[in-house]
Parts: structure tokens; C-alpha cells; sequence
């Protein structure tokens, strides 16, 4: 059913359909909407669930492990310093195969302190084990979460998912969304049934010592789930669209990429305003394009040779930096080609809209008119250079 | 060989005030237990992979965060509707209880989680070495509280991590020692017939740390308790019900058995500053027993 | 899938920690047993057995030779041998 809603208030309400029997949250702005929607449905009994309500994000990140090793279905969310205080949580959950779901709302990282949206945080988490995937609007927000629990509850997969939607662009938002019916969540996604967990009746350590003659077997199972889970997503999002009638690729989503000349990269909220003028400049003739990226982890690398090896030129736009080195999502775009025979003469990368600075219309065309035959290794779009002569003295 | 819940073939060093303990409290809250461990050396000596000394369902996740992972254990089985039946332990070493992991054992007491938190106090962070952490005592030589020409080892008493527990307002806070074994299994009983978070605090001594032979252990322990540096004491919604009385031994008996204590035996002024650590402990929890037995 | 590393209950019992003995070992005399349990209580070990008084005794496999139970025993039933004299003290 059609439904005008905010983005928290749409996740809120898909996780209440999806039947978490654990949730616990800390509050950070702008997470903030998605789980005092949840708080509510448990106190008037919309929701069965235990709300837990905790003294930090890191124990947010700790009840939830210990309830989904108990058996139960669960639900956090947080986002920019509480994903980074829940750091040491989120390698903890991925390296002992836990289906924790969580969104973060992403949101630019301290110093200095700035609530609004970029994608540093999650980004930052890139190597803990978490799937990634990054919704471009409220819709696939709200839909991402009903793929993150079948995906990560799937016996052959058994990791934790985080759904990436962009601080108060996404959760404040507020969009037209297809919400579905409880008979839908329940088709589509059955009641979890763990492969382990704590029980009186059989009972396992779990989280043990792992030496040397162990450890490494952990991380290259990881590594190879990952693998897997690029197999796994289009088969879960075939059975979403036959459940739900919205069919996603789930990896990346090709836009006019055919036969561009220029493609633009990236990920998140942003895609939707590349896609307004990549129309612009279709209509006016011009061959461009996007290539958005939903599953950030695993990196879809294949997905990404395939849809970018014939374009001349290329645009990687990241909303984080790798301080020191190359903009994170750039350096992995041109490690895809690295070494191929087939792929984009020029690969560049713009650094755009950190700590919520607006990523307009005019800053994408900026980046299309930057995006020549000379390659850019980290071009900042919208800078302000009168801010960069002003000193401490 | 008796059937207990933590089993044999454990790697913890001879002598081991900690497994000794540990084994206590897991066959005094028997078979329906969930236990949550926090990194140390419990942890580590009891479950390296493949095997486990566990024989109850264990999981252990990070240093700092056992009682917040036991939070979700409780809470899971509470929305299951097992939680009557099953006893849910968190626990950890003084340094994961009293300093990184203070916070998440404090939103755990708050949030009236119906778990018994069990912190083993050996009184330094043995597992990596013996450093001091906030439950060390004063004037204790560790590998960061060295005792050199101008420092006679901590320098801070130990944090009052009792009494911090029973701020939160909880039923049952209590201290036990591995001195007095049965008295640990009767605390940890009393404790799961109660409702709501429990605290309980059991010195562990350390041979290796506190350097003494390993089969002192247990007078060890013992004397701690009978010098009044270690008073064993039990709170009860606040209220204090329940001391272990002494006829109180000099505190030198007890630091005269420990080589981490071997530097203030010719230093009498020191001495008395740990002997009014004693005193103040006879004198708050009214240790002293007031009729002397017969012996 | 690899990678939980769940383990088994009570698996640790696969390692036999006796081997860690050096120079003694508790003898469990049987004599004067008053049947009080001590010993079965402090072994860090958990690897004392017995029920009634003069049936104590440890399991060698395990018993690392702290000596806690000897040093508790209120009877001295309990002694410390040294470890060579293994086979004539069983």
C-alpha cells in the first residue's frame, strides 16, 4: 500500500513487520526517528520485542550479539560516532557469523562535530565482515531491510547486514513508499532458525580462542562468504520482486550506461539527483551515465567490469576521504581495471558533499565537465578556497 | 572424577585462585546457566579452540562488554519465555569489571537485567602480564605500579566496587573469597533466588601475580579476609545483612606470604597506611567479633 | 561454513594437563579421612573425586601437583610426594 512517509518512520515499520524479538539502540542524531518509532510500537504492543534501552552504542552493538546467539531475531541502528564506538562490536558480530541487522543513518565523523550527512562512517567500517548495501531513496530503504534479514539469516551466509541510507536526506525525508502487508514480510521472509546458538539442552562455547592454527581459516571463510553473498543477492532480490513486484539488481544499478561516455560512480542519495541530470544531458544529447553502487560490501567488482569496461571516461564520486591516500571508493574502482585489457581511459575521482555540504545539480555537472582526458586523483567539489586562507595566527 | 560444569584439562596455571572460584560458582547455579564471559583469563585458559572446559552453554565476545552481551542473552530469553527457568551469569576479571567494562556493568545493574554479574578479583590484570587496574591495592607492586627508590608500588586503594554496585539500588551485592569455598556457593545461590541484577565480587588470588607457592592459595585468601583487607560482606537492597566477623590478624601475615607485597617489609610506616586500610574496613563493616571464641 | 568455532561441551578434558607436574604430586593416603570435601572443593582443577571418608583421591591425568589440597587438608590425609616415586604410590 501506498503510503507518504518519512524515511525512519517507513524502516521503523518495516522492521516492526519483519518480528525482531531483540532490538536495542542508543540515540544519535539523525537515527534518532527510526527507533523511537520502535521504542513506541513496543509500549502499545504493536511490537512483541524486548527494548532494550543501553548506556552506549557499543552495548547497543553487545545486546544485540548476545540475543541473536541466543536464537532471536534482532535490530539496531546508529550511526557516524556510534558505528565508530560500535567498531570493536561489528568485527566481534561478523567474525561469529551473527545475522545482526542494523541501518545506519549515515552521518560525517568528529572533529569537528557536524550531524549532517556524508558516508564516512560506514565507509570507515568497510573491513569488519558487514554486508553493506546502500539504499538511493526510501523505498529501497525500506525494502534493503527486508533483503538484509533473508540475506543474513541464509544458512550459507550467516553474517551481519547494514543498510546505509543517507542522514536526514533519507530519514527525514519524506517520499511516496509502496509499504507492504505483513502476509508479504512473512512469505518472503520466514521466522529465523539458527544454525547455533546458546541452549541448555546442547550446550556450545561460542566466541573461543582461535591460535594460529586457526585464526586464518576464520577470515578466509569470511572472505569466501563474501564471495557467495555477490551470488546470493540476485537470487534474494528475484524472490523480492515476485513477493513485493519491485525487482532490484542489488549489486549495482546501471543508468544510461550503455553507450556513455562519461559515467559518474557512486553510491547513496545522491544518485537520485546524478540520474535528474544525466536526463538533462540526454536530452540535450550529451552521452552520459551512472553506475550507482548498492552493495558496497561485498564489492561487486565483476558487476562493475562488466558495466564500466567500454566507457572512455569515468567519475568516481566518494562522499568519504581515506585521509593520506586515495578517496576510498576510487582506489577500489581502479583496482577493478587494474590490469585488465578492456577498461575507461580515464578513471577520476571527486571528493563531494562532506558533513552535509548539498551535493546540487550544479556540482554533478561540475564533475562532468571535470571529467576530461586528464585524470584527477582527488578532485574536492564545492570547496570554498576563501575558508582556506584564513589561519590560526 | 565428580561431575562439575567447568571441567578439567583447562590450561589456568597451578594453583589458579580464579578456576578454582569459577568452578564454584558455575556447579553452585548448576546445568540451567547461560554464562557470558568477558576476555581474560578465565576466558582464555578455559576455551581454547577446539575444546572447552564449559559445560553449559559460554560465549565470550569482547574485554569490555559481557554484561551488555548478557543483557541480550536475558532479553532474548525473556521475549522466548524461558527466562524462569534458565540462570544467566556475566562475568568477568577485576580489570574488565571495575575499569573498561564499568560502564556496561552499570547499564546492566540499571536496567534491572535478571542476571548475576561475578567479577573474580585477582586484583590486576593478570593476563597480560600484571598490570594494575582500579581493583589493585595500595601499595602494590605490579609491571606499571613498580616499586622503585621513590614509589613503594599503587598508589590508590582499591576502587569500592561493592559499594559501587549497590549504588544502583539493586538486591544483592556481595564479596566471597576462595578461602571460604562453601560460602561462595551459598552467595551464589542466595543470588539466583533473587530476582533482578546481582553483583558479586570473589578474591582470587594469583600465584603467578602476587608471587607465592601455589599451594598457599587458599591461606592466602583466607588471610586477606582475617587481616579485614578483604571484608566479606553481603548488601540486601541496599542494606548490609551480612559480614564475615574476624578476631583481625596483623595485615603484615598477609602481605608477608606475597612477593608482590615483599618491598614494605621493612618499611613499618607503609605498613601501617595498609594496617588503617584494615582498621577503617574493621571499623565500617563492624568486622571485629565481639565475643573472641574459645580457641 | 567455517568460522563460528563453537566447541563441544567439556572438550577440554581431551588435554591432559598432568603432564605439567614437575616435582610432586598429592598422595591421598586414605587414613584419616574425616570425609570433609575440602579437597574436592579447592582443587582448581576440579579433578578430586570421592564421596565417603577415605575415598578421595585425584585424577592424575589432570592434577597439575599445586598442592592446595594437601595444604588444606585439616587431617593431613593429604601429602606431597615426589613425583618419581609415580608408579609405587598408586
Amino acid at each position: 500500500m501506498k503510503e507518504f512517509l518519512e524515511g525512519s518512520l517507513a524502516v521503523g515499520e518495516i522492521i516492526r513487520l519483519c518480528k525482531p524479538g531483540v532490538i536495542s539502540a542508543y540515540p544519535i542524531t539523525p537515527q534518532t526517528h527510526i527507533v523511537e518509532e520502535l521504542a513506541t510500537m513496543v509500549c502499545e504492543g504493536k511490537l512483541n520485542s524486548q527494548f532494550v534501552n543501553v548506556e552506549s552504542e557499543h552495548s547497543a552493538a553487545s545486546v544485540v550479539l548476545g540475543a541473536v546467539a541466543t536464537g532471536v531475531r534482532v535490530y539496531t541502528a546508529t550511526s557516524s560516532q556510534g558505528l565508530l564506538y560500535m567498531a570493536e562490536v561489528l568485527f566481534n558480530i561478523a567474525g561469529m557469523r551473527l545475522p545482526v541487522v542494523m541501518t545506519c543513518a549515515n552521518r560525517a565523523i568528529s572533529a569537528p562535530i557536524n550531524i549532517w550527512n556524508d558516508q564516512q562512517d560506514s565507509v570507515s567500517m568497510r573491513d569488519t565482515g558487514w554486508v553493506q548495501l546502500f539504499a538511493e531513496d526510501i523505498q529501497e530503504a525500506a525494502d534493503f531491510h527486508l533483503i538484509a534479514y533473508k540475506l543474513a539469516e541464509d544458512k550459507s551466509v550467516m553474517l551481519p547486514v547494514m543498510v546505509c541510507m543517507d542522514g536526514f536526506i533519507l530519514t527525514h525525508g519524506i517520499e511516496t513508499v509502496d509499504m507492504p502487508s505483513q502476509e508479504q514480510v512473512d512469505k518472503f521472509l520466514p521466522a529465523y532458525k539458527p544454525l547455533y546458538k546458546l541452549d541448555t539442552e546442547n550446550p556450545i562455547s561460542m566466541g573461543l580462542l582461535a591460535d594460529p592454527d586457526y585464526y586464518m581459516e576464520t577470515r578466509y571463510a569470511l572472505q569466501e562468504t563474501h564471495k557467495d553473498v555477490l551470488n546470493l543477492i540476485p537470487k534474494i532480490t528475484a524472490d523480492f520482486a515476485k513477493v513485493f513486484g519491485r525487482a532490484y539488481n542489488g549489486l549495482v544499478e546501471e543508468y544510461y550506461t550503455k553507450d556513455a561516455e562519461r559515467v559518474i560512480v557512486a553510491m547513496g542519495s545522491v544518485c537520485g539527483t546524478i540520474k535528474e541530470v544525466v536526463d538533462e544531458l540526454r536530452a540535450k544529447g550529451k552521452k552520459v551515465g551512472l553506475l550507482k553502487i548498492t552493495s558496497y560490501r561485498p564489492f561487486p567488482a565483476q558487476a562493475i567490469y562488466e558495466a564500466l569496461k567500454n566507457t572512455p571516461k569515468v567519475a568516481v564520486m566518494d562522499r568519504a576521504v581515506s585521509l593520506g591516500s586515495f578517496a576510498p571508493l576510487y582506489s577500489e574502482i581502479k583496482a577493478v581495471f587494474c590490469s585488465k585489457k578492456k577498461k575507461p581511459q580515464v578513471i577520476s575521482s571527486f571528493v563531494v558533499g562532506l558533513g552535509g555540504r548539498d551535493i546540487t545539480k550544479d556540482s554533478i555537472k561540475e564533475v562532468f565537465r571535470l571529467l576530461t582526458a586528464k585524470e584527477l586523483a582527488g578532485e574536492f567539489i564545492d570547496l570554498k578556497p576563501e575558508l582556506l586562507k584564513e589561519s590560526y595566527e | 572424577m565428580s561431575n562439575h560444569f567447568l571441567s578439567p584439562g583447562h590450561t589456568a596455571c597451578a594453583g589458579c585462585g580464579q578456576s578454582l572460584a569459577a568452578r564454584l560458582v558455575i556447579d553452585a547455579s548448576g546445568p540451567n546457566t547461560i554464562v557470558v564471559n568477558n576476555t581474560g583469563c578465565l576466558e582464555v585458559f578455559s576455551t581454547k579452540y577446539p575444546e572447552t572446559a564449559w559445560e553449559v552453554p559460554w560465549i565470550h565476545s569482547l574485554f569490555e562488554n559481557a554484561a551488555a552481551v548478557a543483557s541480550g542473552v536475558e532479553s532474548a530469553l525473556r521475549y522466548l519465555g524461558k527466562k524462569d527457568g534458565i540462570n544467566v551469569i556475566a562475568q568477568g576479571g577485576d580489570g574488565s569489571t571495575a575499569d573498561i567494562g564499568l560502564q556496561a556493568l552499570s547499564g546492566m545493574l540499571e536496567r534491572g537485567h535478571d542476571i548475576l554479574y561475578v567479577c573474580y578479583d585477582n586484583e590486576a590484570y593478570m593476563n597480560t602480564g600484571v598490570q594494575r587496574s582500579g581493583l589493585t591495592p595500595f601499595n602494590t607492586n605490579t609491571s606499571t605500579s613498580p616499586v622503585t627508590n621513590s614509589s613503594s608500588g599503587n598508589i590508590r586503594p582499591k576502587k569500592p566496587m561493592p559499594e559501587i554496585a549497590n549504588a544502583h539500588g539493586i538486591a544483592y551485592v556481595a564479596t566471597a573469597s576462595a578461602g571460604f569455598a562453601q560460602d561462595i556457593q551459598r552467595k551464589v545461590k542466595k543470588a539466583m533466588s533473587i530476582k533482578g541484577p546481582k553483583y558479586m565480587q570473589i578474591h582470587v588470588p594469583c600465584p603467578l601475580g602476587w608471587r607465592y607457592g601455589p599451594e598457599l592459595t587458599f591461606e592466602v585468601a583466607k588471610l586477606a579476609v582475617d587481616t579485614g583487607l578483604y571484608p566479606l560482606i553481603e548488601y540486601e537492597n541496599g542494606k548490609l545483612t551480612g559480614v564475615r566477623q574476624i578476631q583481625p590478624k596483623p595485615v603484615e601475615e598477609y602481605l608477608k606470604a606475597q612477593g608482590r607485597f615483599k618491598h614494605l617489609l621493612n618499611n613499618p610506616e607503609e605498613i601501617k597506611k595498609i594496617q588503617a586500610i584494615a582498621d577503617a574496613n574493621i571499623e565500617k563493616y563492624n568486622l571485629r567479633v565481639v565475643k573472641p571464641e574459645g580457641n | 561454513m567455517y568460522g563460528p568455532l563453537t566447541s563441544k561441551p567439556g572438550t577440554s578434558k581431551n588435554n591432559k594437563t598432568g603432564s605439567w607436574r614437575i616435582a610432586t604430586r598429592p598422595k591421598y593416603l586414605q587414613k584419616n579421612c574425616i570425609g570433609c570435601k575440602m579437597c574436592l572443593l579447592v582443587c582448581p582443577e576440579g579433578c578430586i573425586s570421592g564421596n565417603e571418608k577415605n575415598t578421595f583421591i585425584c585424577d592424575y591425568s589432570y592434577c597439575k601437583g599445586c598442592g592446595i589440597c594437601a595444604m588444606i587438608c585439616p587431617k593431613k590425609d593429604i601429602v606431597m610426594v615426589k613425583e618419581e616415586s609415580t608408579e609405587k604410590d598408586k
